[in-house]
């Protein structure tokens, strides 16, 4: 287990292995997030858990649920945005999983030092997430009771990776380059060249994905080319 | 009677020796009849004159394929066939006629000759390319439904054909083909009458003298006979013989129906094989569909290979060593015109490459219908009769022939086509449908769900009331025993993604589930059981998901009950899905210890751990919830009385 995630490029560090647990309720109409999932299920390294797919009647297998988290350095909700939070499952999902002793509280050391972060897909417009739009937070602070829970937990937690107007993505042609920062920032997070105490602060992960990466090596960090 | 044994004995060897070695090679039983029919024929010498009689009585397998061919073709699907049926067909049977004519002319010198030659090599071998095709699988694709649409309207065609031929006889010829016919004695109008009748219509026949208008006017009669009488009287009279439960009575009214049908159409003068075929396409939705097809399927195939060994054995060596050039030249040339056809049509009606390359090499051959109008038009004195010998041994070479293409296509053609990139798949449009074996209450609702969620299912039940009940509200049913392979065929289970199996018999279902785990270890079968016993035989027979009938049930009641006494409905189910997960694991764990063979009471080490599960099913039950260990109980169970201190650090 890497007991110290905050730390940037470290060569030779073992690979963070990724937990993707996404939940979308109608996967079959999804136009951005299935792309995403397509593209993280194709990365080493990268276990995607699709969680309507295993629990349809919401019977979540606890004991699995925690074994997984234990066998992962870094947790990832992916998700399309429902009234400001997740959808339902990922909510019974905390509720069922995040036990009293095992993610809190006495002996509730099991997410310790792990990295935490949201994956979603918004259907308003940037502009409309701020204090001046008509949704009037922002992404961040919308998701805070997550972060709030990823603290409790002794989890390190990483601002959301958000995509916006999220219904007009692929009509407007900005899928592929949100799926490939997707596939970068995995790739990152997998081989630690994420800078993350730089990222920690930010209100959203893809703001300025080229600046979180560029203190590293670029070779080791993104076989996608970046820039232009 | 030994002379006829012998004979029988002959072919059946022939074909039981050639035809597995023939498919063993990859040629197809096609080409193994052929080889088969060469062998016994020509080569051996041990059949000889009786194969062109036994010919005309073999071509009645073309009539049943025919049948077998409507039976999977609905009536709207041949509405929508209709552009190509007639645009396909239509040009393909001009253009070849026209140019092999054209060709004809040139070489001979009689334009009612060269005409004549025309019109019979442009048809094709209905018998060779359907056979072929269904074996390979390739009838649902584009280009085999292409090439079906040009063989139903050559058969079609042959009817003015024969009309046409006695126009154009060549006066020099005629005084010859006066001695012929004397010779000959009928034949003629038997042969006239079409390539299924046995000889059935050759004295008989309604129409002679008639004139035009009440011609006419009896041809649309026996036509709306056969559609309005498969459609309205077949049903009560297969469901009367299916309620005798006597399987031979029902082959024998199958076979009565085409024989009857084809009588009918030979006394009319028309072709027998459109009749049955009509039949077929009226009885392509009821629900016997299935059961017909089984058991006229082994005939059709009997007499089909029959026909392909007469047409091997018929071939006359010296003729042909006597003009081998001429002949495989003009071999040849005829499937190279009718091949560059084709090709110009499929690009016309835009097939896709494939599907271009199978119409193409699949219809090149000539057919025989030709045997059937070259015999005409010899005796009615418009092709001479050593035209006719060569013509004969052209049709039979082609179709010699025709099974090296599909060779060709599979080992050629395909092969490229799959490397080429962007090539889109072939459409085929019968998906993986889910088969349901018995529509009791347990099948209905099965199907139901399977529906309304826009799945295709086929339904089959051995009761003739269930499938008649079940065809009033619309669904797809099929009368016949689930557990008979040719029937499981007929339902298209080689393309079946799953199969349901919910049949009463406790024994059967295990038999059939065992049956299809073995034939098709791919398909994922979903069996009813009756009880935990049946349940551990279906999942040894290898049942991938068995489940209890009343097991849901049983626990719902419970459920309903608990409510009924007040509990919270929420701590209801969550009781309900512990208990179901406990069970779920008992079953799960005590299949390891049963024994079907051995006694449940004398079974001690299962006797043990049933008693062990029990008691700790009666733990979930039990009233002090707190210390329960179950993973749904544990689910919103609140954290100790203050947890907070350990928090604010």
């Amino acid at each position: 287990m890497s007991s110290d995630p905050a730390a940037g490029a470290a060569a030779g560090a073992p690979a963070r292995r990724i937990l993707v647990l996404f939940a979308h309720p109608s996967l079959t109409r999804s136009e951005a997030n299935r792309p995403l999932l397509t593209a993280a299920r194709a990365l080493d390294g990268v276990t995607c858990v699709d969680l309507y797919a295993e629990y349809p009647a919401f019977e979540i297998d606890i004991d699995r649920e925690q074994q997984r988290l234990r066998a992962h350095d870094v947790i990832c909700f992916q998700h399309p945005l429902y009234w400001y939070s997740t959808p339902a499952i990922l909510k019974e999902w905390q509720d069922l999983v995040l036990e009293h002793g095992f993610a809190y509280g006495a002996g509730g050391t099991a997410l310790h030092g792990k990295v935490f972060f949201c994956a979603c897909t918004a259907g308003g417009p940037e502009a409309a997430y701020c204090a001046e739009g008509y949704n009037h937070f922002t992404i961040r602070e919308l998701l805070q009771p997550l972060e709030q829970t990823a603290y409790l937990c002794g989890m390190t937690y990483l601002p959301p990776f958000a995509l916006f107007g999220a219904r007009t993505a692929v009509q407007e042609g900005r899928i592929d380059a949100h799926v490939a920062d997707w596939v970068r920032l995995l790739t990152a997070l997998r081989d630690g060249t994420l800078d993350i105490a730089r990222a920690e602060p930010l209100p959203r992960l893809n703001a300025d994905l080229d600046a979180l990466l560029a203190g590293t090596d670029p070779t080791a960090a993104c076989p996608v080319e970046d820039g232009a | 009677m030994s002379g006829v044994l012998f004979q029988v004995f002959v072919y059946l060897c022939a074909a039981v020796v050639a035809v597995p070695v023939a498919k063993r090679l990859g040629l197809g039983s096609v080409l193994g009849y052929l080889i088969a029919g060469i062998a016994i024929g020509p080569v051996l010498g041990i059949v000889g004159a009786e194969t062109e009689q036994l010919q005309h009585f073999a071509e009645f397998g073309v009539v049943l394929m025919l049948f077998l061919v409507g039976l999977e073709l609905k009536p709207q699907l041949l509405w929508q066939m209709r552009a190509r049926l007639l645009g396909l067909g239509g040009l393909q049977v001009l253009a070849s006629a026209g140019a092999i004519a054209a060709l004809g002319w040139l070489l001979l010198g009689h334009w009612q000759t060269a005409v004549a030659v025309g019109l019979l090599l442009a048809l094709s071998s209905t018998a060779i390319v359907l056979q072929t095709l269904t074996e390979k699988g390739l009838m649902a694709t584009d280009g085999g439904r292409a090439g079906f649409s040009v063989l139903l309207f050559q058969d079609v065609a042959v009817i003015p054909m024969l009309a046409l031929i006695p126009v154009l006889a060549v006066p020099e010829l005629s005084e010859i083909a006066r001695h012929a016919a004397g010779e000959a004695g009928h034949g003629a109008s038997g042969q006239a009458a079409g390539h299924g009748g046995p000889g059935a219509g050759a004295g008989l026949s309604l129409v002679d003298g008639l004139s035009g208008w009440a011609y006419a006017g009896v041809v649309l009669g026996a036509v709306a006979a056969v559609v309005l009488g498969g459609h309205f009287l077949t049903r009560p009279l297969f469901r009367f013989i299916a309620s005798s439960r006597l399987r031979e009575t029902f082959t024998a009214a199958a076979l009565l129906l085409v024989v009857g049908i084809a009588l009918l159409m030979t006394l009319v003068d028309l072709s027998p094989a459109l009749g049955t075929f009509l039949a077929g396409v009226v009885l392509a939705d009821s629900e016997f569909r299935h059961e017909l097809e089984s058991d006229i399927e082994p005939f059709k195939g009997l007499l089909l290979g029959l026909f392909f060994i007469t047409v091997g054995a018929g071939i006359d060596f010296g003729v042909l060593f006597g003009q081998l050039f001429t002949v495989l030249a003009l071999t040849v040339g005829v499937m190279a015109i009718k091949g560059g056809i084709l090709f110009g049509l499929g690009r016309l009606f835009r097939l896709r490459a494939a599907d271009h390359w199978l119409f193409t090499l699949s219809l090149a051959q000539a057919g025989e219908f030709g045997f059937v109008l070259l015999a005409f038009s010899t005796q009615n004195a418009v092709i001479p009769p050593e035209l006719g010998k060569l013509l004969s041994l052209v049709i039979a070479l082609s179709m010699l022939l025709t099974p090296v293409l599909f060779i060709g296509y599979d080992r050629l053609v395909l092969p490229r086509l799959r490397s080429a990139p962007d090539q889109p798949p072939d459409t085929i449009d019968e998906q993986g449908a889910v088969i349901i074996a018995g529509a009791g209450r347990f099948g209905q609702v099965v199907n139901r769900l399977l529906m309304a969620a826009g799945v295709r299912t086929v339904v089959l039940d051995h009761e003739a009331a269930n499938v008649e009940r079940m065809r009033q509200i619309g669904i797809r049913s099929f009368f016949g025993d689930a557990s008979r392979p040719d029937l499981l065929q007929a339902a298209g289970i080689e393309r079946a993604a799953a199969f349901v199996v919910a049949i009463d018999d406790r024994d059967r279902a295990v038999d059939l589930a065992e049956y299809l785990k073995r034939e098709y270890p791919d398909l994922c079968i979903v069996a009813r059981a009756f009880d935990v016993d049946h349940l551990y035989l279906l999942r040894t027979a290898g049942a991938d998901v068995a489940l209890r009938e009343v097991f849901d049930t049983s626990l719902e009641a419970g459920a309903a009950t608990l409510r009924a006494v007040g509990q919270h409905p929420f701590e209801v189910e969550k009781l309900k899905r512990a208990f179901r997960r406990h069970d779920l694991d008992t079953l799960n764990e005590l299949y390891e210890l049963w024994d079907h063979d051995l006694e449940f009471s004398k079974n001690r080490a299962l006797l043990e751990r049933v008693r062990a599960r029990t008691a700790a099913e009666l733990e979930i039950t039990a009233a002090d919830r707190s210390r329960l260990h179950d993973r749904t109980e544990r689910g919103w169970t609140p954290p100790p009385k203050g947890y907070t201190k350990e928090l604010d650090v």
